[in-house]
C-alpha cells in the first residue's frame, strides 16, 4: 500500500526563541530550522512499515516556503521515495493546510496517512484531525503503536489516563506521539541518493485552496518572567522557606 | 450568544477540567449548554446540571459514544453546533484535542487550541513555541471553536446550578472506527492536572525502582500527585501519563517539586506556571534553577529522605 507522510519545517527544538521587539511574531532570522520532531517520527514509522513489506511506496509532502525542500530531502534521506512541495510564501492556517493535504490525498490515493501530532512552533495539534474530517476517514491520534492487519489498522493511543487501542478502516489518518519510535539518523550515502529522488512542486491553487486564515494573530509577546529564585543551602532552610515564606505546605 | 461546552467524562463521573471550561465560557458571556455524549452517562448529565452557570444540559446517550471515538462524537457536535451556537468549547485534554479539530473542519472553521485568556468575545490568548511566546489571536469565524487550558481558569462550583437535562435522539455512528481496549493506570493519589502539590522525578532518579523508593514517601507526606519528565518516561521509570511537558500534561499547582530534572524547554512548558517551584538537583548549572523559587544542590537520594523526615 501507499503511505503519505506530511512534514513541516519548524524552528529546531533546541533553539530558545525570541519574540520580535515589535510584537509581530517570533524572530526566525538566522535560526536553525529542522523537520518537526513529530513529523520525523511519522517518516520513521512509514519507513519501518516499508521495511516490513506493508508499505510499498512513501510519498512525503510539505506545505510552505521554498526552503521546506530541505525537510523533504531529509525525509527522503530517511527512506521516503518521492516528495511533493506545495509552495506558498503566504501565511497559512491549519484548516487550509488540511484542505491542501486533502487535495494531495485525492490525487495520490494513499491508504495510510501519517502526520505528527503537533508542530512545535504553533502547538496547534489540529491538522491530522481536520484532514480526517475532510476525507471522511478514521483517525488514530497520539499513536504510540501502529499495526496494519487485514485491511485495517490498529492504533494504540496515548490518552490522559493511560492507553487506548482503536481499530480503523483504511484509508486512515495516524498522528504520531513521541513514544511511537526512535527516528534513525540519515547516513551520508542516503543523503546523496535523496538528492536524486523526484520532488514535485505544486501550489495551493493546484488543489483549489486559497491561502490565509480567518485566525488573525494580533500580537505575540514574551511570557511573564518568573522572579529570580534563591538557592537554599540545607533541607532545614528549604522546609523553613516553604512553610513561612511561600506558605505552601 | 450561546456557548456549547463538550463535557469531558468517563460515562460515570464528570472530569473536573469541564468546570474550568465553563469558567472560560462565563468570561466570554452568554447562555452555556453542556453536551454529554456517552453511553449510560445519565449520572454525568445530572452532575453537569448542578454545575454553577450552566443553563442547559444535552444528553446524547448511545453505545456509539461510549468511548468518545472522535469520528462519532465530532459528527454529533457539529450537527448540534449548526443549530445556533456561536461557540464550541472543550477542555485541552487528549479527548478534547482529539475531537474538536474534527468538529471545526466539519463546520469549515479555523480552531484555537489551548486558550489561556479571554480578551474579548472573539480575541483570545494562547501559548506557542512551547510556552516561550504568547499569541493574541482574533477569530473572524462564524462559529468559534476552541480548547481551553484548564490550569489557566479557576474552576466554577460543581454544585449550585439547576439546569434542565434534555435528551438528544441523534445517533451518529460514522462506522470508521471501533474501540478495542483501554489500559487505565490506577492511582491512589490525586489526579496530576488537578493536584495542589506535584512531586516530579527526572532522569536523575536513576531507575523506576528508585523513583518509587525516593519519591513515593514524599508524595505521601504531602498528599501530592506524581509527575515525571520525558526522560524519566522514555527510560521506562514510570508510565507515559505521568509526563509533564509540552507533549504531556500541563500543570500549574501551588507547589511543584522537580527532583533530578534538568529542566529542558519541553518540560518547562508544562510546569512553569506553577505558583512555587522547588528544584532538587546535583547540578548547580541546571536550567531548572532559572525558573525555581528555591533550589537545593545535592544528592536526591539523601536530600529527599531527609526532607520527608523533616516535614
Amino acid at each position: 500500500m501507499k503511505a503519505l507522510v506530511a512534514v513541516k519545517r519548524v524552528v529546531d527544538a533546541n533553539v530558545k526563541v525570541r519574540v520580535k521587539p515589535d510584537n509581530s511574531g517570533v524572530d526566525l532570522t538566522n535560526v536553525k530550522m529542522s523537520i518537526n520532531p513529530f513529523c520525523e517520527i511519522a517518516v520513521e514509522e512509514a519507513v519501518r512499515l516499508k521495511e516490513k513489506g506493508t508499505v510499498s511506496e512513501i510519498v512525503v509532502v510539505s506545505v510552505g516556503s521554498k526552503d521546506a525542500q530541505e525537510q523533504i530531502r531529509s525525509a527522503m534521506a530517511l527512506g521516503a521515495d518521492r516528495g511533493i512541495l506545495v509552495e506558498t510564501a503566504d501565511e497559512i492556517g491549519a484548516l487550509e493546510v488540511a484542505k491542501i493535504l486533502k487535495g494531495v490525498v485525492d490525487a495520490e490515493k494513499p491508504e495510510l496517512i501519517l502526520l505528527g501530532k503537533q508542530a512545535i512552533d504553533d502547538d496547534s495539534n489540529q491538522v491530522g484531525q481536520m484532514l480526517g474530517a475532510l476525507l471522511g476517514a478514521g483517525q488514530g491520534t497520539f499513536a504510540s503503536e501502529v499495526k496494519v492487519e487485514g485491511g485495517k489498522v490498529q492504533v494504540t493511543r496515548e490518552i490522559d489516563g493511560g492507553l487506548q487501542t482503536v481499530e480503523l478502516a483504511l484509508p486512515a489518518i495516524i498522528t504520531t506521539d513521541l513514544r511511537l519510535n526512535e527516528p534513525r539518523y540519515a547516513a551520508l550515502p542516503n543523503i546523496m541518493k535523496a538528492r536524486k529522488k523526484p520532488l514535485d512542486v505544486k501550489s495551493p491553487a493546484d488543489y483549489g485552496v486559497a491561502t490565509g486564515t480567518k485566525l488573525k494573530t494580533i500580537k505575540v509577546e514574551a511570557p511573564a518572567e518568573r522572579k529570580a529564585g534563591v538557592q537554599v543551602k540545607s533541607v532545614d532552610e528549604l522546609v523553613e522557606k516553604l512553610k513561612n515564606e511561600a506558605k505552601v505546605i | 450568544m450561546s456557548i456549547l461546552v463538550i463535557a469531558d467524562h468517563n460515562n460515570q463521573t464528570l472530569n473536573g477540567a469541564t468546570l474550568n471550561v465553563v469558567a472560560a465560557a462565563q468570561k466570554i458571556g452568554g447562555d452555556i449548554t453542556v453536551l454529554v455524549a456517552g453511553s449510560g452517562a445519565q449520572a454525568v448529565a445530572d452532575a453537569a446540571a448542578k454545575v454553577a452557570g450552566v443553563s442547559k444540559v444535552l444528553l446524547a446517550d448511545n453505545a456509539a459514544y461510549a468511548n468518545q471515538l472522535a469520528e462519532n462524537v465530532a459528527g454529533l457536535v457539529a450537527d448540534i453546533a449548526k443549530g445556533g451556537y456561536k461557540y464550541v468549547l472543550a477542555a485541552s485534554t487528549t479527548t478534547g484535542k482529539n475531537i474538536l479539530p474534527r468538529v471545526a473542519a466539519l463546520l469549515d472553521v479555523s480552531m484555537i487550541t489551548d486558550i489561556i485568556a479571554v480578551e474579548s468575545a472573539n480575541t483570545f490568548k494562547r501559548p506557542i513555541y512551547a510556552g516561550n511566546a504568547i499569541a493574541t489571536v482574533q477569530s473572524d469565524e462564524a462559529i468559534i471553536v476552541g480548547t481551553v487550558r484548564g490550569t489557566a481558569f479557576d474552576a466554577v462550583a460543581a454544585e449550585g446550578g439547576s439546569a434542565a437535562v434534555e435528551t438528544v435522539g441523534e445517533v451518529n455512528d460514522a462506522g470508521l472506527s471501533s474501540f478495542v481496549n483501554e489500559e487505565i493506570v490506577k492511582l491512589d493519589r490525586p489526579e496530576l492536572t488537578a493536584a495542589r502539590i506535584v512531586v516530579s522525578g527526572g532522569r536523575g532518579v536513576g531507575s523506576g525502582e528508585n523513583y518509587h523508593k525516593v519519591l513515593d514517601p514524599l508524595a505521601d507526606k504531602l498528599g501530592a500527585a506524581q509527575g515525571a519528565s520525558r526522560a524519566a518516561v522514555d527510560a521506562g521509570f514510570v508510565p507515559n501519563d505521568f509526563q509533564v511537558g509540552q507533549t504531556g500534561k500541563i500543570v500549574a499547582p501551588d507547589l511543584y517539586m522537580a527532583i533530578g530534572i534538568s529542566g529542558a524547554i519541553q518540560h518547562l512548558a508544562g510546569m512553569k506556571d506553577s505558583k512555587v517551584i522547588v528544584a532538587i538537583n546535583k547540578d548547580e548549572e541546571a536550567p531548572i534553577n532559572s525558573v525555581a523559587d528555591y533550589w537545593l544542590v545535592g544528592d536526591l537520594n539523601t536530600v529527599v529522605p531527609e526532607l520527608v523526615s523533616k516535614l
